[in-house]
C-alpha cells in the first residue's frame, strides 16, 4: 500500500471542519474553507492524474481491518465510476465556499464546518470499498445537510429539512435490510468487491434489487417519490442547493452502479424494462413539472428530475452507450445544475425575488451574469456542442437501442427541456428592464467569476472534447457490462 | 484523389466570430465598426473561392480537429455540395453587409452594434455547417446558426417582434430538439457513425424498411430550417427582423441550411438508393409539391411585400428538395444550382423591398403604386429578379427550372413537371403584378420629394440583379459543382 491518497482526500475537508470548530472570526472561517476546499481540488485532480484508464481495477486501494470480528475492513479505492465524481465533489464544494460568501451571514463557522463535513462524507461514499463504511458515511450525511437545510435554509426550512430527512431515511433502512441480507449471504464480509462476486440466486437477487432501488430511487430522485426534491431545494441556501443537485442526486444513480448492476445482473436484466419505464416517466413528468414552475428555483429542481431520468435510463439501458451516456451526464448534470443554483442564487441575493414573472431585461443590466446564463442554460437544454449534448446523444442512443418507446419518450422530454429552459431564458433576461426600477442591480464581481468560470470551461470542454471524460470512465463500464450481461452469455 | 489537409475551412468560419468580436469592440466607433463587416466578408469569400479549384478538380479539403465520440469527429470536408453553399452564402455576404449599413443608417434603427455583430457572427455558422464533415458538426453549426440569428429576429424589440421571434425559436429549436435529436441518436445507434459517406451512410445498414422511413422523415421535419410544410411558419414570422436579415438570412443563409441539411441526408446520409428503394423519393416529392403549390397560392394572397416574398421562399426552398428527391442525375443538379439561382434572385427582392420601405416607408404593394418611377434602379431590380424567380431566360433561375424540369421528364414523373409548370405560372402571378403597378400604376398623391435611391442601398441590390443573370448566362461554375455532387 503506497501513499494513503484517498484517504487524504477524504480527511482533509473533515480536518478542516474540526478546525473550524476553534475559529471565532467569520472572515477566518470563510478562508479557511476556501483554502481546505481547494486544498482538496487540487487532491483530487492528483488522483485523475494518477488514474490508470486502462484498467477497471481498482486503483489507489488502501485496506485496513476496523472490526475484525465482524468482517468490517477500512477498505478505499477508486475505479472509472467513481474517479469523475470525487473530482466534481470536490469542485462543487468550492464553489459552494465561493456561493455562500456574502449569502450566509448568520454562523458562519458552524455553515463552513458543515459544508466541509458534508464534503468528507460524500467523498466517503464514493470511495469505500467496504459495505459497512459505505453506510456509515451514506447515513451519516444526512447530518450536515439537514442542519444545512434547517438551519440556514429560508421560510420553510424545518419542514423541507424534516421531509428530506424522512424520505431518505425510510430509504436507508431499506438499504440496511439489503446490506444485511447480503451480509449473511455472502459469507459474513462486507468486501464490496468480494460481494460482487457472489452468484446470487435469483429470487434473493430480486428481493435486494427492490429494497435497493427504494433507497436509491429516494436519492435520485425517481418518481414518484421526488417530492422531497422541490422543498429541500427551495429552502436549501444556495450552497446547499449546490450540493444537492451537484453530488447528492448522482448518489442514488452510483448506487446502482456500485451495487444493483454488478451484484444482481440477473434482477438488473429482468426488471430493466421496469426501471426504463419509470426513467422515461420521470423524464416527461419532471419536464412538465418545470414547464409550469414560476419559481426559478422550483424550475432548475424539477428539470434535475427529468435530467435525472436520462441518468436512469442509460443505466439501465444496459449497453455501453447508453450506461457511458449516463455517468458522463451525471457528471454534466452537477456541472450545469450546479451552475444553474448558483445563478438562482446570485441573482436572488440581489433582489430577493424568486419569481420569473419578477424578472425581465436583465441583459440591459447585468450583460456579462445573462451572458453565462445562457450558456448554462443552454448546456442544460443540450445544445449541440456543450456537454450534455454530448451526454444526452449518447444516453438515447442507447435508449433507442434498448427500446424504442422509451427512447421516444426521452425525446419528447428533451424537447420540453427546450420549452421551459428557453421560455425561463426570455422571460428573465430579454424585453424591457422590469426589475431595473425595482432592485439596485449588479453585475457578476471576481469572487463570482471564480465560482463561474471553471463550471463554464466544463460546460464547453465536454461538450467538444468528451473524450478524456468517456476515457476514465470507460473500462469500468465495458467491465461492468460483462458482469450484467456475462451471466447470459455476453452482449 | 488525396484530400488536401488545410486550416482554410476553420478559418473561413473564423473571421465570422472575429469579425463579430471586433464589431463589439468597436461599438462606439461607428465609422471603423461598419468598415469591419464588408472586409471580413472580402476576406471570407476569397478564403472560400480559393478552395474552389480544388473541389471543382473533384478534390476535397479537409481538416479533422479532434475526436468527440467514437465515429464521431469535429471536423470539416469541404465538398462540392458545401462549396455551393458557401460560395453564395459568403459571396452574398459582401454585398449584404454593405447593404445594411446604408438600411440601418438610413432608419437611423437602434442597437446597432448588437445587430452587426449577431449578423456578422450568424455567417460562422452558415460556412462551418457547408464545410462540416458529419452530422455532429452540422447540427453544432445549425443549431447555433438559430441561436444567433434570434437577437436579429427579436431587433424591434416590439410586441411583434417577440412574437414572432417566439415563433422562429419555438418552431427550429422544437423541431431540433424533439424529431431531429431522435433522428440523430438512432442513425448513431444503427451505424455507430454520423460520418458523411458517398452513397450514404444508411445504405448497408441493417435496419428495418419501418425504422429507416421514420428516421428519414424526423430528419426532413426536423431540418426544420427547409421549411417543408407544416414546418414552414417560422419563415414568414421571421419578417419582423431588419430586412437585411431577412434578405442574407431568410432568404439565404438560413434556409439554405435548411434544404442544404436535406440534401445532406439524401445524397450522404440514406444515398439516393437507399431512398429509392424504400420509396422515399416519391413520397418526399408529392409533399413538397403540395408545398411548392401551397406556399404560391399564401404568397399571391399576401399584400404586405415582405410576406409575399416569404411565401415564394417558403415555394422555393420545396423546388431544391423536389430536385434531390427526383433522384434522377440532371433534377439533382437542377435542385443543388437552384440553391444559388434563388439566393441571388431573393436576395435582391428583398433588398428591394427594403429600399421601398426606406426611401418611401411603404410596405404594402397596394401602396406601391408608382413608386417605379421614383425609384427605377429599385424597381428595376425586382423586375430582373422576378423575372429570374419565374424562370425566364436568360437568368438564373431559368437554368435551375429547365434542369428541374429536364429531371422531372427523365424520372419519368410526369406529375411534377406539371408541378413546375404550374408553380411558375403562379409565380408570374404574385410578381409581375408588383413590377406592372409600380411602373405603370397610377399614384394616389404625389410622393413627397424625398423618396428617391439611397446609394448605399441601392447599389447592393443592382449588383444581386446583375449576379442573377450572369449566373443565367454563365452558370458554368454551380453547374461543375452540382455535376460533381451527382457523380
Amino acid at each position: 500500500m503506497g501513499f494513503p491518497l484517498l484517504s487524504l482526500i477524504i480527511f482533509t475537508p473533515a480536518a478542516g471542519a474540526a478546525v473550524l470548530m476553534f475559529l471565532r472570526s467569520d472572515d477566518a472561517a470563510r478562508w479557511t474553507a476556501l483554502v481546505v476546499t481547494v486544498l482538496d481540488l487540487a487532491l483530487s485532480i492528483v488522483l485523475l492524474a494518477g488514474f490508470d484508464t486502462t484498467t477497471h481495477e481498482m486503483q489507489f486501494t488502501e485496506k485496513v481491518p476496523w472490526v475484525p470480528a465482524l468482517g468490517i475492513t477500512y477498505a478505499l479505492g477508486v475505479d472509472g465510476i467513481s474517479a469523475l465524481f470525487v473530482f466534481l465533489t470536490a469542485l462543487l464544494s468550492t464553489v459552494s465556499v465561493l456561493a455562500s460568501w456574502v449569502a450566509i451571514e448568520r454562523k458562519v463557522t458552524a455553515f463552513m464546518a458543515s459544508l466541509l463535513a458534508m464534503q468528507a462524507l460524500m467523498l466517503g461514499v464514493f470511495l469505500s470499498l467496504d459495505l459497512f463504511l459505505f453506510y456509515v458515511f451514506w447515513e451519516a450525511m444526512l447530518i450536515p445537510m439537514y442542519l444545512i437545510i434547517g438551519v440556514w435554509g429560508g421560510e420553510g426550512r424545518v419542514y423541507a429539512a424534516f421531509k428530506f430527512f424522512l424520505y431518505t431515511l425510510a430509504g436507508s433502512l431499506l438499504f440496511l435490510v439489503g446490506v444485511i441480507a447480503l451480509y449473511f449471504h455472502g459469507g459474513e464480509t462486507f468486501d464490496i468487491l468480494a460481494l460482487t462476486a457472489l452468484d446470487l440466486p435469483f429470487q434473493v437477487q430480486s428481493w435486494l434489487f427492490f429494497a435497493f432501488l427504494i433507497a436509491f430511487a429516494v436519492k435520485v430522485p425517481m418518481v414518484p417519490v421526488h417530492t422531497w426534491l422541490p422543498d429541500a431545494h427551495v429552502q436549501a441556501p444556495t450552497a446547499g442547493s449546490i450540493i444537492l443537485a451537484g453530488v447528492l442526486l448522482k448518489m442514488g444513480a452510483y448506487g446502482f452502479l456500485r451495487f444493483s448492476l454488478p451484484m444482481l445482473p440477473e434482477a438488473s436484466l429482468y426488471f430493466s424494462p421496469l426501471m426504463l419505464a419509470l426513467s422515461a416517466l420521470a423524464i416527461v413528468y419532471g419536464g412538465l413539472l418545470a414547464l409550469a414552475q414560476d419559481d426559478l428555483k422550483k424550475l432548475v429542481a424539477y428539470s434535475s428530475i427529468s435530467h435525472m431520468g436520462f441518468v436512469t435510463m442509460g443505466i439501465f439501458a444496459l449497453n455501453l452507450r447508453g450506461l457511458e451516456g449516463g455517468i458522463l451526464q451525471m457528471f454534466n448534470h452537477g456541472v450545469t445544475t450546479g451552475a444553474l443554483f448558483l445563478f438562482v442564487g446570485l441573482i436572488y441575493e440581489r433582489t430577493h425575488t424568486r419569481s420569473i414573472a419578477d424578472y425581465g431585461g436583465l441583459m440591459k443590466v447585468a450583460p456579462v451574469y445573462t451572458v453565462f446564463l445562457a450558456l448554462f442554460t443552454l448546456s442544460s437544454m443540450a445544445l449541440p456542442g456543450t456537454n450534455s449534448f454530448v451526454g444526452e446523444l449518447l444516453v438515447l442512443s442507447g435508449g433507442f437501442a434498448a427500446n424504442f418507446a422509451v427512447g421516444a419518450a426521452a425525446v419528447l422530454g428533451a424537447t420540453l427541456g427546450a420549452a421551459y429552459l428557453l421560455g425561463m431564458y426570455r422571460k428573465v433576461a430579454l424585453g424591457p428592464p422590469s426589475v431595473g426600477g425595482r432592485f439596485k442591480i449588479r453585475d457578476v464581481n471576481a469572487r463570482e467569476m471564480v465560482a463561474i468560470l471553471p463550471l463554464a470551461a466544463f460546460v464547453l470542454w465536454v461538450g467538444l472534447y468528451p473524450k478524456p471524460f468517456l476515457a476514465i470512465i470507460d473500462a469500468s463500464v465495458s467491465h461492468l457490462l460483462t458482469e450484467v450481461h456475462g451471466t447470459e452469455g455476453g452482449q | 484523389m488525396e484530400p488536401v489537409i488545410s486550416i482554410r475551412p476553420l478559418l473561413a468560419v473564423a473571421i465570422a466570430g472575429l469579425a463579430a468580436l471586433s464589431v463589439l469592440l468597436l461599438n462606439k466607433r461607428e465609422k471603423l465598426r461598419d468598415l469591419v463587416s464588408p472586409l471580413a466578408a472580402v476576406a471570407m469569400f476569397t478564403i472560400v473561392a480559393s478552395m474552389a479549384p480544388t473541389v471543382m478538380a473533384g478534390g476535397t479539403v479537409e481538416l479533422r480537429l479532434f475526436e468527440i465520440l467514437p465515429g464521431i469527429d469535429f471536423a470539416f470536408r469541404v465538398d462540392a455540395l458545401g462549396m455551393v453553399f458557401a460560395t453564395v452564402s459568403s459571396l452574398l455576404w459582401i454585398v449584404a453587409a454593405v447593404y445594411s449599413i446604408g438600411y440601418m443608417r438610413h432608419l437611423n434603427e437602434h442597437a446597432q452594434t448588437r445587430f452587426f455583430a449577431c449578423f456578422a457572427l450568424s455567417l460562422a455558422p452558415a460556412v462551418g455547417g457547408a464545410f462540416a464533415a458529419n452530422l455532429f458538426t452540422l447540427v453544432i453549426f445549425y443549431e447555433v446558426l438559430s441561436l444567433v440569428t434570434y437577437p436579429l429576429v427579436y431587433h424591434h424589440e416590439d410586441e411583434e417582434g417577440w412574437k414572432g421571434s417566439r415563433k422562429y425559436l419555438v418552431y427550429l429549436m422544437g423541431a431540433s430538439k424533439s424529431v431531429l435529436l431522435a433522428a440523430l441518436a438512432l442513425t448513431y445507434a444503427i451505424a455507430g457513425s454520423l460520418d458523411f459517406v458517398p452513397g450514404g451512410l444508411l445504405a448497408g445498414a441493417n435496419a428495418p424498411a419501418a425504422l429507416l422511413t421514420v428516421i428519414y422523415f424526423c430528419y426532413l421535419f426536423g431540418f426544420a430550417k427547409a421549411a417543408v410544410m407544416p414546418m414552414h411558419a417560422w419563415l414568414p414570422a421571421a419578417m419582423v427582423a431588419p430586412t437585411p436579415v431577412s434578405a442574407l438570412l431568410h432568404a439565404v443563409a438560413v434556409v439554405k441550411m435548411g434544404v442544404f441539411c436535406v440534401l445532406r441526408v439524401v445524397f450522404h446520409v440514406f444515398g439516393a438508393g437507399l431512398v429509392g428503394g424504400l420509396g422515399l423519393g416519391i413520397a418526399t416529392a408529392y409533399l413538397v409539391s403540395f408545398t411548392i403549390l401551397m406556399a404560391s397560392v399564401y404568397a399571391l394572397t399576401r399584400d404586405d411585400l415582405k410576406a409575399r416574398l416569404a411565401y415564394s421562399t417558403v415555394s422555393q426552398l420545396s423546388y431544391v428538395v423536389l430536385g434531390a428527391v427526383l433522384l434522377s442525375p440532371v433534377a439533382m443538379v437542377g435542385g443543388i444550382i437552384h440553391i444559388a439561382a434563388h439566393a441571388f434572385s431573393k436576395i435582391t427582392l428583398f433588398f428591394c423591398a427594403g429600399s421601398i420601405y426606406c426611401a418611401s416607408g411603404k410596405r404594402n404593394i397596394s401602396d406601391m403604386a408608382g413608386i417605379g418611377r421614383r425609384l427605377p434602379w429599385t424597381m428595376g431590380a425586382f423586375f430582373v429578379a422576378s423575372l429570374s424567380m419565374i424562370g425566364v431566360p436568360p437568368t438564373a433561375g431559368f437554368v435551375s427550372k429547365w434542369y428541374l424540369t429536364l429531371g422531372s421528364v427523365e424520372a419519368g414523373e410526369v406529375a411534377f413537371l406539371i408541378v413546375l409548370l404550374a408553380s411558375s405560372v403562379l409565380n408570374a402571378a404574385y410578381f409581375l403584378p408588383v413590377s406592372y403597378v409600380a411602373f405603370f400604376g397610377a399614384e394616389a398623391r404625389e410622393s413627397p420629394p424625398a423618396v428617391r435611391e439611397i446609394p448605399l442601398v441601392t447599389i447592393p441590390l443592382v449588383a444581386t440583379a446583375i449576379l442573377s443573370v450572369l449566373m443565367g448566362v454563365f452558370p458554368g461554375y454551380f453547374l461543375a459543382l452540382a455535376e460533381g455532387v451527382v457523380r
